[in-house]
């Protein structure tokens, strides 16, 4: 038999419509893995008896020719999405025993059509961090390490990590500032952040609400496209979702690029550019002009300033988001105080990790009486700035190509200060904050033999166009043949 | 015209500047972000639903019907409806608020400027203007008696939809902020968008007042809470009125502070300076999309406003021919008119009106009970109109009547009919008995025709002493006159 635990979405749903595997067999194998092989410490638990029962009765299905769309389909899930009857922490302390009794509309979409819940993966706690290293429930490692251990990227890093090595076939993530997209490039996989509205915010626990947005890590563009087609969709429960028509992104995935312009942004060539990265930028648009595809220039000038208004946008809503943390209703509340005031002080000092609270007093700051104007309210003229810059940007072209980060996966432990760190999200962030659909995809490789991915920033509600453009990237940098080599 | 009531201190006169901000619960099914219910009095923690617990993950939708609601207040206090409003975040900790934040409208509410009339007694009236009115999210409510450790949490109340209605500061007394007050009770009753209940919390009263020498500039104001009836209202504005007075006239200077209400000692206390009010740090709901209502919802509802107390009072005062002032006391209260037109149809309008004012609203206020707990129906009282009108029973037996009616129920005829109170008004029988009468008492006659005509009441009380009161008295006047002139 197959390597059950190497398949994509589409052999996975061929192989069980073929009666190949079984989606027990499928599930038996995959837990064996998760109990065996969880070295990288990508999950943080899985539920056995669960996921043994949904595939049983996903077979019955099958068996009675009433088989759905992702029907035995193992799905591993970002623990900030509320999965009903399982822990759901946002790997924070603050929510360390919390059990939802709902079920997110995401992840609701997905089991509606016969996908199985797998288990939970690490993130960074409240999604705050770009290497999973904020997690309560400890360090993730990146599959791609050999002699020292990288970061697998963040916050998503559990799910990028899972799908890297095998231990999942697809993952959910939220993307926030590259949340998704980040870890996707660290650990060679694909990684796809929808629009903003596109998948409903129902269920997951919110970081900032402007901004956060699920979407699919997968080791093929056509399995991101496949899982979206069925995350996606207008929730009346989101008031931000977006009551439009989801298209066929599956078959987007097969389109010809042909006469397509591709937008190539000189400020993200910023003088931090690796040479490694900036190489692989310019093979992406070689393989794109090759393919038959337009190259132009174009101008997004205030992407400098992207950075700065994300990390005041971002936290002033996390600050209010992360207020119902107050050791009152669940979760986690200190055990001695002397007063309501002292109990709301321990519950949140001992309850939040260090970037958290971070997060928190920045944005309690930039909020406050005489700080508002000077940063909240600038930040957000800059954000339209943003926004403006892009809509000028795709009167020209259809999407933009750009890399997703300025380096590959870095060291566990590295003694970066915050700053150092934040700047991991300087491409990722400007998409963001316009709200726009971008696709991470492995371009190649670092000097020192890392996963380096590309970055496709299409027009709002155009997935499909760069799901076309990823396609293009993903036959032609032959990544996949390439792991081969490399592992 | 009325002038406002003026404060004399030690030093000379003094002048009230006083602003109302009213929070009225929206007379609404669901909650203003949730589809719990509203209802009042459930049992603790039963009409709560993830997302007024601020459950993880939990995202608001708003109520349209609340929105309706806010629009059809607006346009009952000649405001403007603003095409767009935002919610914002009101950012504060405390336990009976889960969000960590209310949701309510800063910069952006849903009605700006606007105004109502307020009456101040014969006839006289002043135009208050009204800031703004937004919609916004209550709290839970805290319970300190449940337990000997802990005080629990009641989240029924949280997320209900509160429309804060802010005056300008255009009242100058408490006898024009309680008119005021009573006028917006009014006024949200009337359509129905409030029910205005100050006891149970449905309508909640926050004073500002400062004091001033007539003329000059707004002196410092202070903020009044917990305040839960016209009359504490108006009892707190002046006990704080007195106390700016005295502090200003002793040198010192009034400190800008938020105040509690004691209604059993009748004094107001610091709650918090201006230095300890809170950050709340406002933001736009990312959450939530800006609010944007059409021209066309917004006059859908202008069109279809029901009428408002001081068109039905001007109404009432031509169609009925009443007084001011009865049309007034008729008409502060929309269950209490459509009460009086429903008897007013097909019967003298000014005698309905006098009677049900002086006996039947009296009689309500005696008991303390609201129209809706009347035990006495429009029809009963109709039946008792039309014995009085067709002679069959006195005035005076129809309070007798109306009282047992109200007491131990049962209908007017049936009760006339049981207690043996039909009124005679027979002529021939009444003839026959004042001749007798003049016949027995010839003394008293010549005493009559010779000038002393005060003795005509002697004889009524004669003919009523024979008939046990039940004589129709219009009819012995009538006859007594005729048989005493010759």
């Amino acid at each position: 038999m197959t390597n059950l635990s190497n398949l994509g979405v589409t052999e996975i749903l061929d192989g069980l419509n073929n009666k190949a595997f079984s989606a027990e067999e499928l599930i038996v194998e995959y837990i064996k893995i998760l109990k065996t092989k969880n070295k990288h410490n990508a999950y943080i638990h899985f539920n056995e008896e669960k996921s043994l029962n949904l595939a049983k009765e996903s077979d019955a299905r099958r068996a009675k020719n009433n088989s759905l769309a992702l029907d035995g389909l193992p799905i591993a899930v970002k623990d900030i999405f509320c999965v009903k009857g399982e822990k759901t922490s946002a790997c924070s302390k603050i929510l360390e025993n919390f059990v939802p009794n709902y079920e997110s509309s995401v992840t609701s979409n997905l089991w509606k059509q016969g996908a199985i819940y797998l288990g939970k993966t690490s993130m960074d706690e409240f999604a705050m961090g770009s290497s999973n290293e904020t997690s309560f429930f400890g360090k993730v490692m990146n599959p791609w390490s050999k002699d020292k251990q990288l970061v697998p990227g963040g916050s998503s890093g559990g799910s990028a990590a899972a799908v890297a090595a095998n231990l999942a076939p697809i993952a959910l993530g939220t993307d926030t500032g590259g949340s998704i997209r980040q870890p996707a490039s660290f650990c060679g996989t694909i990684g796809l952040k929808p629009t903003y509205g596109r998948c409903s915010r129902w269920g997951i626990i919110a970081f900032a609400s402007s901004l956060d947005q699920a979407g699919p890590i997968t080791r093929s563009v056509k399995d991101s496209a496949q899982i979206l087609q069925y995350m996606s969709g207008f929730d009346i429960k989101d008031s931000t979702s977006a009551d439009i028509p989801v298209p066929n992104f599956i078959d987007a995935c097969s389109s010809s690029i042909k006469d397509k312009i591709i937008g190539i942004p000189k400020e993200y060539k910023i003088d931090k550019l690796a040479n490694d990265v900036q190489k692989i930028w310019e093979l992406g648009i070689e393989w794109l002009q090759d393919s038959g595809a337009k190259v132009i220039d174009v101008n997004l000038p205030h992407t400098e300033y992207a950075l700065p208004t994300y990390y005041i946008v971002a936290p002033a809503e996390a600050s209010a988001n992360l207020a119902r943390y107050d050791g009152v209703k669940y979760g986690f509340r200190a055990e001695s105080f002397d007063d309501l005031e002292d109990m709301y002080c321990s519950t949140r000092s001992e309850g939040f990790g260090e970037e958290v609270k971070r997060r928190i007093l920045i944005g309690t700051y930039v909020l406050s009486a005489g700080y508002y104007d000077a940063y909240y309210l600038r930040a957000q003229k800059v954000r339209t700035k943003i926004v403006n810059d892009f809509n000028k940007a795709f009167n020209k072209c259809d999407a933009i190509l750009t890399p997703t980060a300025p380096s590959g996966a870095f060291e566990i432990g590295a003694n970066m200060s915050p700053i150092e760190m934040y700047m991991n999200d300087v491409f990722t962030v400007p998409a963001s904050l316009a709200g726009l659909p971008a696709i991470s995809v492995p371009g190649g490789f670092s000097d020192d033999k890392k996963p380096l991915g590309l970055q496709l920033i299409g027009k709002a509600f155009d997935e499909e166009t760069i799901l076309a453009f990823a396609s293009v990237i993903e036959n032609c940098s032959n990544f996949k043949n390439s792991i081969k080599d490399i592992i | 015209m009325r002038e406002p009531i003026i404060l004399k201190g030690e030093t000379g006169q003094w002048e009230m500047v006083i602003g109302l901000e009213i929070h009225a619960q929206v007379k609404c099914k669901s909650k203003l972000f949730s589809g719990s219910s509203t209802e009042f009095g459930a049992e603790p923690n039963t009409q709560v639903s993830f997302i007024d617990a601020a459950m993880p993950g939990m995202l608001p939708v708003i109520n349209q019907e609340a929105v309706d609601q806010a629009i059809r207040t607006g346009h009952a206090l000649n405001a403007k409806i603003n095409n767009m409003s935002v919610f914002d975040r009101k950012n504060y900790f405390y336990p009976d608020l889960p969000q960590g934040y209310q949701i309510s409208q800063y910069k952006s509410p849903i009605v700006g400027e606007g105004w109502l009339i307020i009456d101040l007694g014969k006839g006289e009236t002043k135009k208050i203007g009204i800031e703004r009115l937004h919609l916004e999210q209550d709290a839970g409510k805290l319970m300190h008696d449940q337990h000997p450790k802990y005080s629990l949490v009641d989240l029924n109340r949280s997320g209900i939809p509160l429309m804060e209605i802010v005056s300008k500061p255009d009242m100058r007394d408490w006898e024009e902020a309680g008119a005021y007050l009573r006028k917006l009770r009014s006024i949200v009753r009337y359509i129905d968008s409030c029910d205005g209940n100050m006891d149970q919390g449905s309508l909640r009263c926050d004073a500002n007042i400062s004091v001033r020498r007539p003329g000059e500039k707004f002196g410092t104001r202070c903020e009044l809470k917990n305040i839960n009836s016209v009359k504490f209202m108006m009892k707190a504005v002046e006990y704080e009125a007195y106390r700016q007075i005295e502090i200003i006239e002793a040198g010192n200077q009034v400190k800008q502070e938020t105040r509690l209400y004691d209604p059993i000692k009748n004094e107001t206390r610091s709650m918090r300076s201006k230095e300890e009010a809170h950050d709340y740090r406002y933001f736009p709901d990312p959450d939530l999309l800006p609010l944007y209502i059409t021209d066309e919802r917004i006059n859908t509802f202008k069109k279809n406003l029901p009428e408002l107390p001081d068109v039905k009072r001007d109404r009432f005062q031509k169609e009925y021919n009443l007084s001011f002032y009865d049309a007034d006391v008729l008409t502060a209260d929309k269950l209490h008119a459509d009460f009086f037109e429903s008897l007013a149809k097909g019967r003298d309008a000014k005698f309905v009106a006098n009677w049900i004012i002086t006996n039947f609203f009296a009689m309500l206020n005696e008991v303390d009970k609201s129209i809706e707990e009347s035990p006495i129906k429009e029809e009963q009282l109709g039946e008792l109109f039309d014995l009085i009108n067709d002679g069959t029973i006195s005035g005076r037996t129809a309070k007798e009547v109306f009282e047992e009616m109200f007491t131990n129920g049962g209908n007017a005829s049936e009760i006339v009919e049981k207690k043996g109170l039909k009124q005679i008004s027979n002529t021939d029988e009444l003839e026959a008995m004042i001749q007798k009468i003049i016949e027995d008492n010839s003394q008293q006659v010549e005493k009559f025709r010779s000038g002393n005509e005060k003795l005509f009441g002697w004889f009524v009380g004669q003919v009523m002493k024979n008939t046990q009161g039940a004589a129709n008295p219009k009819v012995v006047n009538e006859i007594l006159k005729k048989s005493l002139k010759n």
